[in-house]
């Protein structure tokens, strides 16, 4: 596993993954949050607590990991995490969505510290990804990685497969797809799930628990191999849309 | 002479000599041009396939790595296929490239629609933050490239290339340039429409004006034009009728102006043939144009 925690929480505060529901409440005003806010939850938080080597010092630090959160829905797990870690002000939660707010339903790199991608449409942040991932590479930086989050059933959306088969070819070793499957797709993926779709192009691929911190941090955590990566987070099936 | 796709791929390459942050990015199409150049710099000049999708997204991953990327295929699979791609993964992003197509409205005329993008402008202007460049001429292409290239740090173009040329290359200018004075009308010729434009109205009292730079569209100058031209203005544009008729109409908004857009029809021909057979058919011909000012001008 890499070393690298995600240092510089604002002066005073250190805040736990037992603080993100009371984050995520100063947003919603209510205690219960939807599926496609808290599928993400557990990723997130071990993303930016154990693997990511970001930092809210340095936002533009070229050498950086990359987060690319492209499935954009229910981003109230994100701002929960990026305040947890002293990217944004807790204060920013609480107009979340309205007219003066820079949170909105669907974040926007432009008016968020730390966000790398806006994100919304689906099926973007994948070729995005990849742009990025052979852009370092092209400029000698070889260390930072870059990290997409999809939903499973963004990636019924056909850009995505043009990525995948794309960067399976060229063999991007600094790129990481995390998949959170809640079973959303209409369709699925048959019975070798998502993964057999990303192997079969040439990606090393694992299924983990989504809910399950240390699985998580080993799978995200891998060291390069040559290959991009994919880890699917498999979380409780979506009920409905 | 070589055309505008074979000159842009050569300047593209010497960019990639010279400029350690420009990338050229591939759907296969010239892909064979640019082999000499992906030799010396694979890491950056990336063919991703037949995705289009992919090489606009891509583009815009490169260039939030910090680099500057130079996107290319036929204008419909550029423009129009990956147009949200162009949307979001470029301007929303504020991630910038130079986007370079070729095909233009029918230079593919026995190809078929599916390989024609007459409206290709008209969409692109719907994008804030794009500039667009129309050469006239394959010698008008490098200093375009370069130009657009060097601007990445504001804003992204497109540049569109065509087979079809005018007779001579004009100097680069960013805005309208009058090739000839005349008091009648302003007829303003963007890109390759110059050469017929200029053979249309060799008689008659107007000024022709040239330009490559279809937005930013130069404003001042047409309000400037049209002041000496009895507020009587002519646009011939090789792509869509009308696609800068509103950007014409701003500049001399308050004027009691006469206004004729010449440019591709909103029809759907169904017919094969050469260039000069459909620009016949859309009347951008010498003769096309010439009936259309001579009747707008009441001259016929």
């Amino acid at each position: 596993m890499r070393a690298g925690r995600s240092g510089g929480r604002l002066a005073g505060m250190s805040r736990t993954y037992a603080d993100l529901p009371g984050l995520m409440t100063m947003m919603t005003g209510d205690e219960k949050h939807g599926p496609s806010a808290t599928s993400t939850l557990d990723v997130l938080w071990v993303l930016y607590d154990r693997v990511l080597r970001v930092s809210p010092d340095r936002p533009d630090d070229p050498g950086r990991d990359r987060f690319l959160l492209s499935k954009g829905h229910g981003p109230a797990a994100y701002y929960a995490v990026l305040a947890a870690k002293g990217f944004i002000p807790e204060s920013w939660l609480a107009g979340f969505g309205s007219a003066g707010s820079r949170l909105g339903y669907h974040p926007d790199r432009n008016l968020i510290p730390g966000v790398e991608i806006a994100s919304g449409s689906l099926g973007h942040g994948l070729p995005l990804g990849v742009g990025v991932a052979s852009g370092l590479l092209a400029r000698g930086l070889l260390d930072p990685r870059v990290f997409v989050l999809v939903g499973d059933a963004e990636l019924d959306e056909g850009s995505n497969s043009e990525a995948v088969v794309y960067a399976g070819a060229a063999g991007l070793p600094n790129l990481v797809v995390v998949a959170v499957d809640n079973e959303s797709s209409s369709y699925g993926w048959g019975p070798g799930g998502i993964e057999a779709h990303f192997a079969v192009a040439g990606w090393s691929a694992a299924r983990v628990s989504g809910r399950d911190h240390a699985a998580l941090a080993t799978a995200l955590g891998a060291g390069p191999d040559g290959r991009p990566r994919l880890v699917v987070a498999a979380v409780e099936r979506r009920e409905s849309w | 002479m070589s055309d505008m796709r074979m000159v842009f791929a050569s300047a593209a390459s010497s960019l990639l000599d010279s400029d350690p942050l420009a990338a050229v990015v591939l759907a296969e199409i010239s892909a064979d041009l640019f082999a000499k150049a992906a030799a010396r710099h694979p890491e950056r000049v990336l063919n991703v396939g037949i995705r289009e999708q992919l090489m606009v997204s891509v583009a815009g991953g490169l260039a939030l790595a910090g680099l500057r990327p130079i996107a290319h295929s036929y204008a419909p699979f550029l423009v129009e296929r990956a147009f949200e791609q162009v949307k979001l993964d470029l301007a929303h992003q504020e991630a910038r490239a130079v986007l370079v197509s070729v095909g233009a409205s029918y230079d593919a005329a026995r190809s078929g629609r599916t390989h024609q993008a007459p409206e290709d402008v008209a969409l692109l202007d719907t994008v804030p933050g794009f500039a667009i460049q129309v050469p006239g001429h394959p010698a008008e292409v490098p200093d375009l490239l370069r130009g657009a290239v060097a601007a990445l740090g504001s804003r992204s173009t497109y540049l569109r290339l065509s087979t079809e040329t005018n007779r001579s290359a004009l100097p680069l200018s960013p805005g309208l340039q009058v090739v000839r004075p005349g008091r009648a009308a302003v007829v303003v010729a963007v890109g390759p429409m110059l050469s017929p434009v200029l053979d249309a109205v060799s008689d008659l009292d107007v000024t022709v004006a040239y330009t490559t730079a279809v937005r930013p569209f130069d404003a001042e100058g047409l309000r400037s034009l049209a002041s000496g031209c009895a507020d009587t203005v002519v646009l011939v544009e090789p792509y869509l009728a009308g696609t800068s008729a509103f950007a014409a109409s701003s500049a001399l908004v308050g004027r009691a102006f006469r206004l004729l857009s010449l440019g591709v029809g909103r029809i759907e021909p169904r017919r094969y043939g050469t260039p000069a057979d459909h620009a016949a058919l859309h009347g951008l011909d010498a003769a096309g144009i010439r009936r259309s000012v001579t009747e707008f001008l009441g001259l016929s």
